[in-house]
């Protein structure tokens, strides 16, 4: 996979960027914790690593405020830790423990937390995109000045809400920011193989939506063409598309061991990976080892602490089960 | 009390919840213009195009963004056109809207109505006829409602819109004209109170929708024949009124169930098998089923009526239950 140099600016925002590096190295902390409790067996359903795509996450979630909106996928755990959401929680969630982000009724898949805008990772590929595009029009109905956005795959392309959710958007003229990130792979499938035409930004470009790609494995390169996208879309412009071309280092599931592809590809895209490519910038910047070795040593314990709390967390009571149905009719009814 | 038909009272229902509540909105194709049925007239004129929106041909859009947008604090009402349409969104009603409540833990609500005219009308064929309401049910976190009567309509769409869990909400075709007289004002019909539409001590007839007036029309005609059928009009099938159905069971003892849908697998069977299960001992013969056969709905005039479930039908099969005891 053909990756470009890392595009470093004049005048780097030094601060800034240590800050992207702190997060992401604790999405790979918090992943790297729930791949652990995937191996003992403490992960019940499916997870979905991001493991390589950090840099999207932070790229995109530092340009939206705490009261913007955001939708994701089966991918989910970066962006919502980057939107805001607490760590302990959220491993709470995935061990299908009391006190997750959903009382342990949604899981890794279903992941939110609305107090800062995470409206959901979703299990259904694509359904995100609507859901972010109903976002927008809400806050369009409501005269409010913050922005929708939803991440999705390059698989998603190939749905209907594709089509529906981004022409939606545009003719509204909606506050949505929508983000794909294109890491080669549907599943076990190479997406190429199965997508018509020249690909995702093409596609927006069609719909009348203005649509950049970035170098998604480049945090600086992410969060520049972020903070236009936002800026534009704040400013009245309507909906944006970014298309962030990166690397899924693991497999789908962390129960895929991805044989389908050649193990050469898989070292050369680790040689691209975005954390280490922003050290390096830092490292060239003047940055010490120590402090860059600390960002990763203090994401490692955090989340060493978050994986040991979730683990002693109960599971919930029975009666979360009956919790949150609706509020019409019995849901105990013909109950055992 | 004023008379207006079925229709109308739908669209009064709208006009006040909207003038109540800002955050109310209705989106679907061709509102702008009144929408097909002529459900949505003038309402454009009154709230502007933003609260009264068109939407491109994409039903899953439509529900989608309903969706997104009652989770941002916004009430949709979103107008399906058909029932069948509505297919083309299931992903969205069924995964998302009914789902997100729960799955999010509390965190999500989803006050969203969902407007779907059903039903057969004018020899539209298999794709614009269906009666799905009974599959609705099988999905915890909706609400299903079938109103019956102008009344109803207005009652239960001011319900609906106030729910703050989505309600898929059934106005069947053929009424659209019908006459009643509609109380004034801001008057609700609560989700699972029955409405007794006849009295009668010798048998009840279950029903909802359309199907509650040819329910009726027997009643009628078995009066006339010494049988006194008692009518109950569901109205909501999630939740249903089972004490309603109970308390009328125990006075007749006897229970026939009558809907416009495939009988296989409707509603029905619910009502049917829960009366079996609670009330064997106060009834005199088996339970009875009326509902269409399960084949897709013909164009053909003689084809399509018959598979009504007709006042005529209604009252045979009412004299064969009342015969065999
Ligand atoms: C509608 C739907 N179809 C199929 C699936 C099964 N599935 C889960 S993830 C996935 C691949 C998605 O690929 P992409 O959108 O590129 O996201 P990525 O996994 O690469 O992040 C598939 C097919 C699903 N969840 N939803
Ligand atoms: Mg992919």
């Amino acid at each position: 996979m053909p990756v470009p140099a890392t595009q470093v600016p004049r005048n780097l925002d030094i601060d800034r960027l240590l800050s992207h590096h702190r997060l992401m190295w604790r999405i790979r902390a918090f992943e790297e914790a729930a791949l652990q409790a995937n191996t003992e067996k403490l992960v019940l359903g499916a997870i979905h690593p991001s493991i390589g795509q950090e840099a999207i996450a932070v790229g995109v979630c530092c340009n939206l405020n705490r009261d913007d909106i955001l939708s994701s996928t089966h991918r989910g755990h970066g962006h919502t830790l980057a939107k805001g959401a607490d760590a302990t929680a959220m491993m709470r969630e995935l061990l299908g423990r009391e006190g997750g982000t959903s009382h342990g009724k949604g899981g890794s898949m279903h992941i939110a937390d609305f107090e800062v805008g995470m409206l959901g990772a979703n299990g259904v590929v694509a359904a995100n995109i609507h859901i972010t595009a109903g976002a927008a029009h809400a806050i369009r109905l409501r005269g409010e000045n913050r922005v929708a956005c939803s991440i999705f795959g390059d698989g998603a392309i190939n749905r209907g809400p594709f089509l529906e959710g981004l022409n939606w958007a545009k003719v509204f003229e909606l506050p949505a920011l929508f983000v794909c990130e294109d890491n080669g792979f549907a599943s076990t499938t190479r997406t190429a193989a199965m997508t018509g035409g020249p690909g995702p930004a093409a596609r927006a470009e069609a719909l009348g939506v203005p649509a950049v790609e970035v170098d998604g494995n480049d945090v600086m390169a992410v969060d520049e063409a972020a903070r236009e996208a936002v800026a534009a879309i704040r400013a009245g412009g309507g909906p944006r598309f970014i298309v962030a071309k990166t690397y899924r280092l693991t497999g789908h599931t962390a129960a895929d061991a991805a044989p389908y592809r050649p193990k050469d590809e898989v070292d050369e895209a680790w040689r691209h990976e975005p954390i280490a490519r922003l050290a390096q910038v830092l490292a060239d910047a003047g940055v010490k080892g120590a402090v860059l070795a600390g960002h990763e040593r203090d994401a490692r314990e955090e989340m060493d602490a978050v994986y040991a709390d979730a683990k002693a967390a109960p599971w919930p009571p029975l009666s979360r089960g009956y919790e949150d149905v609706q509020d019409a009719g019995d849901p105990r009814q013909g109950a055992f | 009390m004023a008379t207006m038909t079925y229709g109308e009272a739908g669209k009064q229902a709208l006009a006040e919840e909207m003038r109540r509540d800002p955050l109310v909105w209705a989106v679907g194709e061709d509102l702008g213009r009144g929408g097909v049925f002529g459900q949505y007239k003038g309402l454009v004129e009154e709230f502007g195009p933003l609260r009264i929106s068109d939407a491109p041909i994409s039903e899953a859009a439509i529900l989608g963004a309903a969706v997104g947008a009652a989770m941002t604090g916004t009430r949709p009402v979103v107008e399906m056109r058909f029932a069948d349409f509505a297919l083309c969104a299931v992903d969205e009603l069924i995964n998302q809207a009914a789902k997100a409540r729960f799955m999010f833990g509390g965190q999500a609500r989803v006050p969203l109505v969902v407007r779907e005219p059903m039903g057969m009308w004018r020899s539209s064929a298999a794709q614009h006829s269906q009666s799905l309401e009974g599959w609705y049910t099988h999905i915890p976190g909706l609400v299903v409602v079938c109103p019956s009567t102008p009344a109803d309509n207005k009652g239960l769409l001011k319900a609906a819109i106030r729910s703050d869990d989505p309600v898929v909400y059934f106005e069947h075709k053929n009424m659209w004209a019908l006459e009643g007289e509609v109380p004034d004002g801001d008057v609700t019909v609560p989700f699972g109170v029955a409405r007794t539409a006849r009295e009668g001590r010798d048998l009840t007839i279950v029903s909802w929708s359309a199907t509650v007036h040819a329910a009726t029309k027997a009643a009628e005609t078995l009066a006339g024949e010494g049988i006194e059928a008692e009518v109950i009009d569901l109205r909501t099938l999630w939740p249903w009124d089972r004490e309603a159905v109970f308390a009328s069971v125990a006075k007749t003892g006897r229970l026939m169930v009558a809907h416009e849908a495939v009988q296989v697998g409707g509603f029905g069977a619910e009502v049917a098998a829960t009366v079996a299960e609670h009330c064997f001992k106060d009834l005199k013969a088996p339970v009875k089923r009326l509902g269409s056969p399960r084949v897709p709905i013909a164009y053909a005039p003689p084809l399509e009526d018959m598979l009504r479930v007709t006042p005529e039908k209604i009252a045979e099969a009412a004299r064969a239950v009342v015969s065999e005891s």
